[in-house]
């Protein structure tokens, strides 16, 4: 890099992309060219900043400013003053949501000082279709060292005593998972990994394969090593062209470079990968039913035992990880199992990707160390909720997860803390919600997820959530019973305990969670036909407002089910039981006093 | 006497329903060059039975859609039951045997999206084209379908149009999106 | 050996064994559904699917399916307690829920393994209502699907596909809209169903089940015009006791005939007559090819294959259609029957083949098909009208109020009724080609069989060969039953390595006592052991145990067809093949 004076990092993840980066690139491209500047100044396309929100974003090095939501006619304006002259463009810059102050470079971004990238080392500084930029930044060492000087038994250790558990959900420890895929005796091994984010509302695994490839590949190969295998496969979402893309640059560099292929560093050690494509099933992330959909067949699981590690892809031993946890494999290798370990908590090591989305300012994805609480996450990294809403909730984990409130705030976030608080760690997406959202709605939401996405195969799973789905969906829409509620209940507790595969064992926990943390909006629901949000349509009322009602009688006259009652030159009133909600009220009232309300006035009656 | 498998009209014409118009092309018969096409598809990977989904992914991308008589050519090739592998392309969302409109429109219906008010953008698409979830317009220029999350989640809610993304999208935005491609 | 305890009970089982087996074993017996076993015949549908039959263990999270959980040991095993209770009442109540409520008037009523869960579980309320799934009702020739009865239990995918290798059925769709169907949801009929009828015999609900003639036939006998006579398969006999709770195994020929001759048949007629017939012809044109291959013609096909099976034949149409040449031409006894009736018979009793109606009780379903086809035809009139099963008959009997336990025997009339126990053994695996070789080697040595019996022939084991002896000359024999069996040893034929003179294939794993139009065994491989040995004894109680010997044969060809092989013979007596592929070269005709 060291030819260059300056060096312009061009957001060219899958966020920005959809808004013209690329665009931005080109045009800044040009820009220089024509100023003559090829030669000071270098323009990198990059993986994602993880600052999504305020895409796209360009950094300029070494000063490390910050330039936020840059559309293709700003390039001009960037080469002119900043480059040329030196002066930042202000406009351009990140402003402070709380102070309004712009911010002349990341370092003093709120969004990154929390956080600690691991995983997300080189997203956003490395051209990830460029395999020397990756070299410089030790990309292959560890495979090198491993190869070289430690040999299976070691790496493997240093990868359990690391701490390293499973980034994909579950959170077995890599380590052990590695080590017995390594004992089962077998003339063909594979390593797996697991690119099939179906998560909706995460999008980690996609932005390290766009950013940094060749990290998986590396380590990839590693876990070849360590395992006795020299056959590895990508399972990746054929939604993400990108990743696969930069993917496909990456492996064929990687075998330029003899990182890939035969006799790897000169030793008699193999390694070859090759891609395998999802195809939109959710319940393919499930370790069986991926090696199911990789066979070529419906992705459904099977009961396990057998594993994977004993009997997997064409009946071999295959290890299976997903990308975030081979990420951290070639750091933990070069900078050892203590450094990681000393990342963290107790029982969860090291970092912890999220992809934080909804109501919150800085939406996009942050790598914070295990333990961190959510209120460093939300209000300090995330900016706080936006347009300045109540915080309500965060969702986490995804249709697998549950949710976390105001009284979560504090705790330290690892896989222990999550489980315990009727949520769990899931692939890391957190979803912020605010007073606006129907935690009912929010429930039915991920049942309609599941509804979509179960496999079909066993009837808990396939029939339950049908039903868990259609309850809550009378619920919304003020049908529901007091008999529901406990059929919900039973049902949660059923299909979590009788499905075949993690897909049904969690799909209830959004509902359980948002029962346990907010029945009362349950209740009001059922008991009260309100919704407090506003969400609810179906319980929507039309309401006469006494301030604006002149009695004109005119609502009253164009009534089709005569539910408006009310004297000439007196207020009006809708009798709530009778009203069909036509509309037709507000549309012939001339004084806008009719609209439509949450919640009516209740006569009270007392005895 | 052509002797393609007899297709259950009845089934045919709950998709000829669902894709609005009485145009449709039930029955594809396939240019030898269009055989040829998948023919070569499954040798590139060796006719294996487990490729079944990389060869459907290629041959979708070939013919943007699976119909009846390509998932026959397949079968063949692999030696596979075309029931079997009928079973697989019904069992991923990815994979079609409806022709997709000139212009697909798909919007994300992720965590994200939906908590920023996708569900009234995709109300307001379906009021505007008249067509349901995964229907074409009776002109073939529009059709819509949801998914789950393309990543651009600082941009929701997201509406894709072919490859194109449209960020930050409003009921209100909806018309002007597809006049855009109207003419 | 490992040790466990099942509700307190500690038993010893095998390492591998699932919880299921071992509670067995314990003597707890663990409600199932989805799970299906033939023991001895290597067949396990264990999907783990339908979870009804979760048990607790103690220190797990969840509960698990104990088909598929293998024992471990000093596992606690509860199979009984109210979470156990609870999951397994809810998820039948929550597979109910998506199931009609039509029971009164399902083909499966009585016999619907739902039906008795429900009846077990003591289930008395659905409060799980919800949208039910919907799809088309499929008529073909042998088989209704109405697959808003499949449960998922997959069954009948795993016997169309891993048993029969016919790959007629997947499963399709995803999750609430999931069911197990034809490619494209397309009719069976225009699918490479075989009609073999394997799927609906182990399907445990209403949503695969045979086609009913019975009001045909009930309406044939109430047409004064219409002279309506029945031949009966050799398997029914052996099997139609069970519908009336007779042990299985019971011979019921004599009670059999008894109640058709009160149903209003004209005339009770056997099937095994023409099986001797058959055998005949059959023997005669494996002695043709034998002799003409010894002698050196390069051009004869060698295997001879059996052709009595429908559901086989319409699998090697679909299947092998480069080796239709293979197969021996002889119709099978059923369309021999029908062909001999409305010509020999009908002209004897001086009745218009128009006015005969011709009904046959098989234990088969693919024979439903099979008397519709066009070859079976004259004129339009087919040569069998209608074609019933064992379970119909029985309904049919049922239906009647015939008090069938009571029945005096009656004995089949004459001349069609007259049989040998060659002719019986028909419906076992192997019994074909035995009775063909009792035949075949008088003719072919012009010696007396000392023994009858040909024991190598004999068993239950889905591929045998065997080596029989003709007085010096050494044929091979290959026996297959089950379409999966079937596709190996044709698979060899094609490849030209197989080493057989001639070989026997039946669809159904056992023959046809297991036959898909058989009472159902629900997945009692005993049931299908004791029809077998019925079978046999009945052969042994037969004086006359070789086809060549029927008296009412040897008066037919000498009256009627002149020789085995005669011209006439086989205007009426053999057939052709045709190809049903669905190459895709097909498709290509008629391109745009």
């Amino acid at each position: 890099m060291s030819k260059y004076k300056m060096h312009i990092l061009v957001c060219a993840g899958t966020g920005c992309n959809s808004s013209e980066s690329s665009l931005v690139y080109e045009m800044l491209r040009d820009e220089v060219e024509r100023k003559g500047l090829n030669r000071d100044v270098q323009i990198i396309r990059t993986g994602c900043f993880g600052f999504c929100e305020k895409g796209p974003i360009v950094k300029v090095l070494p000063d490390n400013t910050f330039y936020t939501q840059v559309k293709p006619a700003d390039a001009n304006e960037i080469i002119d003053e900043h480059i040329i002259k030196g002066r930042k463009v202000y406009r351009l810059l990140y402003s402070d949501p709380k102070s309004g102050e712009h911010l002349p470079d990341s370092k003093h971004m709120g969004f990154y000082q929390k956080q600690i990238r691991v995983a997300l080392r080189n997203c956003g500084t490395i051209d990830p279709e460029n395999i020397d930029e990756a070299i410089a930044r030790d990309a292959y060492q560890a495979l090198g060292k491993v190869i070289t000087e430690m040999g299976p038994e070691e790496a493997i250790n240093v990868i359990k005593s690391s701490g390293l558990r499973g980034r994909g959900g579950a959170g077995f420890p890599t380590g052990l998972k590695w080590e017995i895929a390594s004992k089962n005796e077998s003339d063909q091994k594979y390593v797996v990994c697991n690119a099939d984010e179906g998560d909706p509302g995460a999008f980690m695994d996609r932005s390290i394969l766009e950013g940094d490839p060749h990290s998986i590949i590396e380590a990839m190969a590693i876990c070849g090593y360590c395992i006795g295998s020299d056959k590895g496969l990508v399972y990746i979402r054929a939604e993400y062209p990108l990743a696969v893309k930069r993917l496909k640059i990456a492996i064929a560099q990687a075998h330029e470079y003899g990182l890939l292929g035969k006799n790897i560093f000169g030793t008699d050690f193999s390694f070859d990968i090759s891609l395998k494509y999802g195809a939109g099933a959710f319940v393919c992330g499930e370790e069986t039913a991926l090696i199911h959909s990789m066979e070529g067949k419906r992705g459904e699981p099977t009961n396990k035992p057998p594993f994977p590690a004993q009997s997997g892809y064409l009946g071999k031993p295959t290890n299976v990880n997903n990308v975030e946890t081979f990420a951290n494999i070639p750091v933990i290798i070069l900078k050892g199992a203590e450094w990681f370990s000393s990342i963290g908590t107790k029982k969860s090591k090291g970092t912890k990707v999220f992809a934080l989305a909804g109501k919150i300012n800085n939406v996009g994805l942050i790598e914070v160390p295990m333990g961190i609480t959510l209120r460093e996450i939300i209000y300090e990294i995330g900016g706080g909720i936006k347009n300045g809403k109540k915080f309500k909730a965060v969702q986490t984990g995804g249709p697998s997860g549950g949710c976390l409130t105001e009284k979560h705030l504090d705790i330290p976030i690892d896989y222990e803390s999550l489980t315990a608080s009727g949520s769990m760690m899931g692939s890391g997406g957190m979803i912020v919600l605010d007073e606006d959202d129907c935690m009912v709605s929010v429930a039915k939401f991920y049942l309609e997820f599941i509804v979509d996405e179960s496999c079909g195969k066993c009837a808990p799973c396939r029939i339950g959530n049908k039903r868990m789905h259609e309850i809550l969906k009378r619920i919304t829409e003020g049908k529901g019973t007091q008999e529901d509620l406990d059929k919900l209940k039973n049902l949660s507790y059923v299909i979590k305990d009788t499905s075949l595969c993690g897909l049904g064992q969690t799909s209830p926990n959004p509902v359980l969670s948002t029962m346990e943390h907010f029945m009362d909006e349950y209740n009001e629901h059922v008991f009260d036909k309100k919704c407090r949000s506003g969400k609810c349509s179906n319980l929507l009322y039309y309401v006469i407002s006494e301030e604006e009602c002149i009695g004109c009688m005119a609502c009253l006259r164009a009534c089709p089910t005569h539910a408006i009652s009310g004297e000439k030159k007196q207020v009006h009133v809708i009798n709530q039981e009778i009203c069909i909600k036509c509309g037709a009220c507000m549309e012939k009232c001339k004084f806008d006093a009719i609209s439509m309300q949450n919640d009516y006035p209740r006569v009270s009656v007392t005895v | 006497m052509s002797q393609n498998i007899k297709v259950n009209p009845e089934v045919y014409s709950f998709m000829e329903k669902k894709t609005g118009t009485d145009n449709v092309e039930v029955k594809v018969n396939l240019s030898k060059e269009k055989v040829d096409k998948i023919n070569e598809i499954c040798n590139s990977f060796e006719n294996e039975p487990r490729e079944l989904i990389n060869i459907l992914h290629e041959t979708q991308h070939e013919f943007g859609y699976l119909p009846a008589e390509v998932q026959d050519v397949i079968a063949h090739n692999l030696h596979v039951s075309v029931a079997q592998v009928y079973g697989v392309v019904t069992f991923y969302s990815y994979f079609s045997m409806i022709p997709k409109g000139e212009h697909p429109i798909s919007i994300c219906t992720g965590t994200a999206c939906y908590v920023r008010g996708a569900e009234k953008v995709l109300e307001e698409f379906k009021k505007e084209l008249n067509i349901k979830v995964g229907e074409i317009t009776p002109d073939g220029k529009f059709s819509i379908n949801c998914l789950r999350c393309v990543g651009a989640c600082g941009l929701s809610p997201v509406v894709l149009v072919g490859e194109r993304v449209f960020g930050r999208v409003s009921p209100d935005g909806v018309k002007s999106i597809i006049d855009e491609y109207r003419k | 050996m490992i040790e466990l305890t099942i509700d307190k009970k500690k038993v010893q089982v095998e390492k591998g064994t699932t919880i299921l087996k071992a509670a067995h074993k314990a003597g707890v017996e663990i409600p199932t559904l989805c799970h299906f076993e033939l023991h001895d015949m290597g067949i396990e549908n264990k999907p783990g699917g339908c979870r009804i039959c979760v048990v607790e263990v103690e220190g797990r999270r969840n509960l698990a399916p104990s088909c598929v959980t293998e024992a471990q040991e000093g596992m606690v095993v509860n199979t009984h307690n109210i979470r156990v209770l609870n999951a397994r009442t809810t998820v039948l109540k929550l597979i109910i829920s998506d199931h009609p409520f039509d029971c009164l008037v399902c083909a499966k009523s009585g016999q619907c393994e739902l039906q008795s869960l429900a009846s077990q579980f003591n289930i008395r309320s659905l409060p799980y209502d919800g949208e039910q799934s919907r799809y088309r009702k499929d008529t073909s020739p042998s088989i209704i699907r109405d697959i808003d009865k499949c449960i998922m239990c997959r069954r009948c995918e795993m016997m169309c596909n891993d048993v029969q290798t016919v790959g007629a059925l997947s499963a399709v769709n995803r999750g609430f809209m999931s069911a197990v169907a034809p490619a494209f949801e397309m009719n069976l009929e225009d699918s490479p169903c075989t009609y073999c009828g394997q799927c609906l015999s182990v399907c445990p609900t209403g949503a695969l089940t045979e086609v009913d003639h019975t009001n045909d036939i009930i309406r044939a006998l109430s047409d004064s015009s219409k002279t309506v006579i029945v031949q009966t398969a050799p398997a029914v006999r052996a099997a139609l006791g069970e519908e009336f709770g007779l042990p299985p195994g019971t011979l019921v020929t004599g009670k059999m005939v008894a109640a058709l001759k009160e149903l209003g048949f004209a005339y009770v007629f056997d099937t095994d007559f023409s099986a001797d017939l058959t055998i005949m012809e059959e023997g005669t044109e494996l002695l043709q090819r034998l002799k003409a291959h010894l002698a050196g013609d390069t051009d004869v096909r060698l295997p001879i294959l059996t052709s009595c099976c429908p559901g086989w034949v319409n699998f090697f149409e679909h299947n092998f259609p480069d080796l239709l040449d293979v197969p021996s031409t002889a119709k099978s006894p059923q369309q021999m029957f029908g062909a001999i009736a409305k010509s020999y018979f009908a002209e004897k009793i001086g009745v218009d083949r128009k006015d005969l109606i011709v009904v046959s009780i098989m234990p088969c379903i693919a024979k439903k098909y099979e008397c519709q086809r066009d070859e079976f035809k004259v004129d339009g009139n087919q040569d069998v009208d209608y074609s019933i099963s064992t379970r119909e008959l029985a309904a049919f009997i049922k239906e009647a109020n015939i008090d069938f336990l009571n029945l005096p025997d009656a004995d089949f009339d004459d001349p069609l009724g007259e049989s040998t126990g060659a002719g019986v053994i028909f419906g076992n695996t192997g019994g074909v080609i035995e009775a063909a070789c009792r035949t075949a080697y008088e003719l072919y040595t012009d010696k007396k069989l000392e023994k009858v019996v040909f024991d190598d022939l004999r068993g239950k084991e889905g591929i045998r060969s065997a080596k029989v002896d003709f007085d010096g000359l050494e044929l091979n024999i290959g026996i297959a039953h089950g379409l999966g069996n079937a596709r190996k040893l044709l698979d060899e034929v094609r490849a030209g390595t197989s080493k057989y003179h001639a070989i026997e294939i039946m669809a159904c794993p056992g023959g046809c006592i297991g036959g898909g139009g058989q009472p159902y065994h629900h997945g009692n491989s005993e049931i299908l052991e004791k029809r077998a040995a019925a079978i046999y004894t009945e052969d042994e109680r037969k004086t006359i145990r070789k086809s060549h010997e029927n008296p009412s044969i040897i008066k037919l060809y000498k009256e009627f067809l002149g020789e085995p092989g005669s011209h006439k013979a086989h205007s009426l007596l053999h057939t052709e093949y045709f190809p049903k592929s669905n190459e895709v070269t097909l498709h290509l005709n008629g391109e745009v």
